[in-house]
Formats: C-alpha cells, sequence, structure tokens
C-alpha cells in the first residue's frame, strides 16, 4: 500500500463524496446541480491524474521530448466535459419550468405539492 | 554573464508579483469595507502584470515572448474594468460605503 | 515541489467543496462553482493536460457559471436550509467514500510509467499518429480521427441539449422584441464597460478563430473555439442589449447554423462512406491519406466548432428571453 503515490486518488474521493452528499442531502434543485457538477469535475480530476506521467509533457509532439502524457483519458474527459455542461443546461431548463409550475424549487415543497393533488 | 542578469531581474520581477498577489489576497481578507477589499483585490492586476514581465525575461522564443505581451496587455485592460464593474454595481444596488465620522460612530 | 502544488491545488478544491456545503445563499455558491471549476483547470495544468485545462476553464468555468447565474435569475436565489436529518446522509456517503478508498489500494502510483493505462493503445496513438495523420497536437488526432465516432456522439448530445433548452423555454419573441427596439438597455450608464467591450470583442472573435484553427498544432480545437466565439457574443447581448445582439446574430440563423454544425459532420463520414472507405475514415478525401487526414480533421473541428458556438448562443437567448417574458407579465 503506496500512502505517498494514493493520497491524490483520496483527496479526488472525498471531493466526489462533498458532491454525492450535496446531491443527495440538500433540497434545492439549483444547489443539486451544482453539487453534480462538483462530483463530474472531481471525476475528471480522477481521469487525468490516472494519465500523467511523472517526467512527461503534455501530449504535444516536439523536438527533443521523448516521455508524454497519456492522451487517450484526456480526449475522454474532454468529451466528459462538454457532455456535463450540456446536460447541466438542460438540467437548469427543466429546473425553470419546475419553478414555474409550483412556484418553488425547494424539493419538499414541490412533493407537498404533488401529494395534495 | 547576460543569462545571469536576466533569470535575476526575471526572478526579482516573479518575487515581487507573488509578493503583491498575496498582499492583494491578505487585504481582501483584512479590509473591513466592501469598496476597501475591490480596492485590495485590484491590486492583483499589478501582481499579474509582474509577474508575466519576469516570464519574459525566461521565454527562450520570440513567439512565447510576444503571446507574454498580449496576455499583459489584456490583464492590463479588462482587470481594471472588471473592478470598476463591481464597485459601480454595487453603488447602483444601493450598498453605501462605510465613513468614519467623530461624532456618529459606524455612519 | 510539484507534489506541493498539486497539494496545494487539491487542498482548495477540498474548502471550496465544503463552503459549497454550506452556504445557503445560491449566487455565491454559483459564484464558488465557477473558482472550483478554475483551480481545476489550473489542477489539469500542472499534470500536464493542457487541452483538458483549456476546455474546462472555457466551459466550466465561463459558461456553466453564466447559464447558472441566468437560471438563478428566473428561479430565486436563497436556498431554504432542509429541515431532514442530515445523519443518513453523511452515513451514506461515508460508506461509499470507504468502499471506493478501499478500492483504490490496487491502483499504480501517481505518476507510474509502468502502470497498465500506458501500456496497450497509448504508445501506439504517441508513436505512429505522426506518421498516419501529421499533426503535433496528439490529443486532436485522437479526438478527430481516431476516435472520430465519440466526437459525433458528442456533437450531438450538445446539439440534442441544445433542443431540449429550445423545446422547454422558447416562447414567441415578436412582442418583446418590438417593446424592447425603443428603449436602451440596462446597462446603458455602464459607459467604461461599453467602450472597452466594444474595442475588445473583435479581438476575442480572432481569439475564438485562431484557436479553432491552431488545435492542430497547440491546445484548442472546436469546442474551446466555439465556447469563446460564443462568449464575446454573449458579452456583446448583456452589455448592449438583446435587440442589438438580434441585428448582429439573427436567431433563426443561430438555430440553423446549429443544424449545419452537426450536418457537416455526418457529412464528411458520409463521403468517405461513398468513396468506398469506411464511415468517417479520412485517408478517402484527398490524394494522398495524411492531407486527407487533415482536410477531415479541419472540416470536423469546423462542424464541431459551430454548434457549439450555436447551441451556447441559444441556450443563453432563451434563458434571456424567457426572463424578459416573466417581467412583462408581471410590468
Amino acid at each position: 500500500m503506496n500512502v505517498l503515490g494514493l493520497y491524490n486518488y483520496w483527496v479526488v474521493i472525498a471531493l466526489m463524496m462533498t458532491g454525492f452528499y450535496i446531491v443527495i442531502a440538500h433540497g434545492n434543485l439549483i444547489k443539486k446541480l451544482v453539487g453534480l457538477t462538483i462530483f463530474q469535475t472531481s471525476v475528471f480530476i480522477l481521469y487525468i491524474s490516472m494519465s500523467t506521467v511523472t517526467g512527461g509533457s503534455a501530449p504535444i509532439l516536439k523536438e527533443g521530448i521523448t516521455l508524454y502524457s497519456n492522451p487517450l483519458p484526456h480526449v475522454l474527459i474532454l468529451t466528459a466535459i462538454v457532455v456535463g455542461i450540456a446536460t447541466t443546461a438542460l438540467g437548469l431548463a427543466l429546473v425553470v419550468r419546475i419553478n414555474e409550475a409550483y412556484g418553488s424549487i425547494e424539493e419538499d415543497v414541490i412533493q407537498q405539492k404533488d401529494d395534495e393533488v | 554573464m547576460m543569462d545571469l542578469f536576466s533569470s535575476l531581474a526575471g526572478g526579482s520581477l516573479l518575487f515581487a508579483g507573488s509578493f503583491l498577489c498575496l498582499s492583494s489576497a491578505v487585504g481582501t481578507l483584512r479590509f473591513p469595507d466592501f469598496y476597501t477589499r475591490i480596492h485590495a483585490a485590484s491590486v492583483t492586476d499589478l501582481g499579474a502584470t509582474l509577474i508575466l514581465v519576469g516570464l519574459i525575461f525566461y521565454s527562450n522564443e520570440g513567439i512565447v515572448t510576444a503571446k507574454l505581451i498580449m496576455i499583459m496587455l489584456f490583464i492590463l485592460i479588462t482587470s481594471p474594468v472588471a473592478s470598476h464593474a463591481l464597485a459601480k454595481s454595487a453603488r447602483h444596488s444601493g450598498l453605501k460605503p462605510l465613513i468614519y465620522d467623530k461624532k456618529f460612530k459606524n455612519r | 515541489m510539484e507534489a506541493f502544488i498539486l497539494l496545494a491545488l487539491l487542498s482548495f478544491l477540498v474548502l471550496t467543496a465544503i463552503a459549497i456545503t454550506r452556504l445557503t445563499d445560491l449566487f455565491a455558491v454559483v459564484m464558488l462553482s465557477g473558482i472550483y471549476s478554475l483551480i481545476s483547470a489550473l489542477l489539469f495544468v500542472v499534470m500536464d493536460a493542457v487541452d483538458v485545462a483549456f476546455t474546462e476553464a472555457s466551459v466550466g468555468a465561463g459558461i456553466s457559471t453564466l447559464l447558472m447565474v441566468s437560471s438563478l435569475r428566473l428561479a430565486g436565489r436563497y436556498e431554504r436550509p432542509s429541515r431532514h436529518n442530515p445523519i443518513l446522509g453523511f452515513f451514506v456517503v461515508l460508506v461509499a467514500g470507504s468502499l471506493l478508498i478501499y478500492a483504490t489500494l490496487d491502483m499504480p502510483s501517481f505518476g507510474s510509467i509502468n502502470a497498465p493505462i500506458h501500456q496497450y493503445v497509448a504508445p501506439h496513438y504517441i508513436d505512429d499518429s505522426m506518421k498516419e495523420i501529421g499533426l503535433p497536437n496528439i490529443v486532436t488526432s485522437v479526438l478527430a480521427s481516431y476516435r472520430g465516432y465519440d466526437t459525433m456522439g458528442e456533437v450531438a448530445v450538445i446539439f440534442t441539449a441544445g433542443i431540449g433548452v429550445l423545446a422547454l423555454l422558447s416562447i414567441s419573441r415578436r412582442r418583446s422584441v418590438e417593446r424592447e427596439k425603443t428603449e436602451h438597455g440596462r446597462m446603458h450608464e455602464q459607459m467604461i464597460l461599453r467602450i472597452v467591450s466594444k474595442a475588445l470583442i473583435p479581438f476575442i472573435l480572432l481569439f475564438a478563430l485562431y484557436v479553432q484553427f491552431h488545435g492542430d498544432y497547440g491546445p484548442g480545437g472546436g469546442f474551446q473555439a466555439g465556447v469563446i466565439f460564443a462568449a464575446a457574443i454573449i458579452l456583446y447581448a448583456m452589455l448592449f442589449g438583446f435587440p442589438a445582439a438580434e441585428r448582429v446574430v439573427n436567431f433563426s440563423l443561430v438555430r440553423l447554423l446549429s443544424a449545419i454544425g452537426v450536418l457537416i459532420y455526418g457529412s464528411v463520414g458520409v463521403v468517405s462512406l461513398i468513396s468506398g472507405e469506411n464511415f468517417l475514415d479520412y485517408t478517402a478525401l484527398a490524394a494522398d491519406p495524411v492531407s486527407g487526414q487533415h482536410l477531415g480533421i479541419m472540416l470536423i473541428e469546423l462542424g464541431v466548432g459551430i454548434t457549439v458556438a450555436s447551441v451556447m448562443m441559444i441556450v443563453f437567448f432563451t434563458f434571456n428571453a424567457r426572463a424578459l417574458q416573466r417581467k412583462e407579465k408581471y410590468l
């Protein structure tokens, strides 16, 4: 068990769990979306820290550099970042419509109004 | 000799720039009022400019120097405008600056 | 030394995340999430992922913060503190976190060259991409050529999000545009902002074009360029009012452009299919394979840039039109 080499991942897991906690424990819909964004970004940090090579440089080919970081997770995370913003935009549009329909974006108020009907 | 001089100049400018950024951060935390805090936060313009000028001494290619100068110009133009926008919108929303008067405390 | 910087940045991230949990003013929460994205972009730079850092800074710290502030305007600024007991949430999070930490005990340590992730496909990309595709930026050649399918799916996802936002929030805007044409935008007194941004917006647009076409040689590409382009137009719209922005970029044209971007991407694939190769095989596009790859990558990056720019503009304009309509209902 290599503590010094693994603390990076543990901090990222702590961030993931913070985002997860915000999603499950807070009632406000916009705050849940912010927590989801925190979760997503910490997953990105996990992937990118898996792809680094100590002593390597950015994956842009240049004369005189022999060791490069792994470009494949970079590509995956680039896609993931843009997909994340797309889902966030759609989620925010849904929140706006929910606000117009129910008058509030607190989860318990919405649940209550639904139960009344 | 020229190498030593340029790296020394670059290093001292980097040091001065980071000291200014650090003092700006301390000021943002310690100043009593919103407007004084904006003033403290806007010192980072000068700090970032000094850091960039210090980096120019370390660059080996002309294209890197040109890019650094362009970034420096951009930061010099936009960062004071951002502080101005903050202060103006705060004033527009009615936030009053903290004025100490000898007769009335915390007016 | 680098370990110290990594440790400092990671601790900033943790502090920001904890602060987001504790605050109830959603405006401060959104600003802190912008800071969170910016610090993680710094972290990506320290970890040598420059393309990813560029995208995260422009998309996460720029557009995402903007969209959330726009939706705060429509939804409400303060969070009501919840009355539930958070103990169950803590417990679930603790169990999940400890299981994940147990799972990482088998992972190779940070930065080791012998990790399995570096062994199979990555050396092929690093060694052979110069011969097969001829671009210095390996990330662009993997994104656009080796993994072109995934990027097409991504462009389709962005387009779908644009359609979704339009379906949920768009209104018929004839009436509101007419009324606003006679008055200035609300930012008319902000003279300094208007003058400086009027001087800077052409350079921002030029920078977006630079990022688009130099994605082959340095960090950049279609996504970042599209976001920067959209940010310039959104800045203009915020400062000079939406009727003025409508005169610069016609809204129906923007909607058409978002579909044209996806169409360009798909047509490149279909053209290679018709020429006898596989779908999205760029070697069929020109006389010799390497220049075919260059042409194919340039075309699809163009498609990606057009779609991303127009979808970001669509989302922002739609949110704003909804806010204007609601203001009119209350006037």
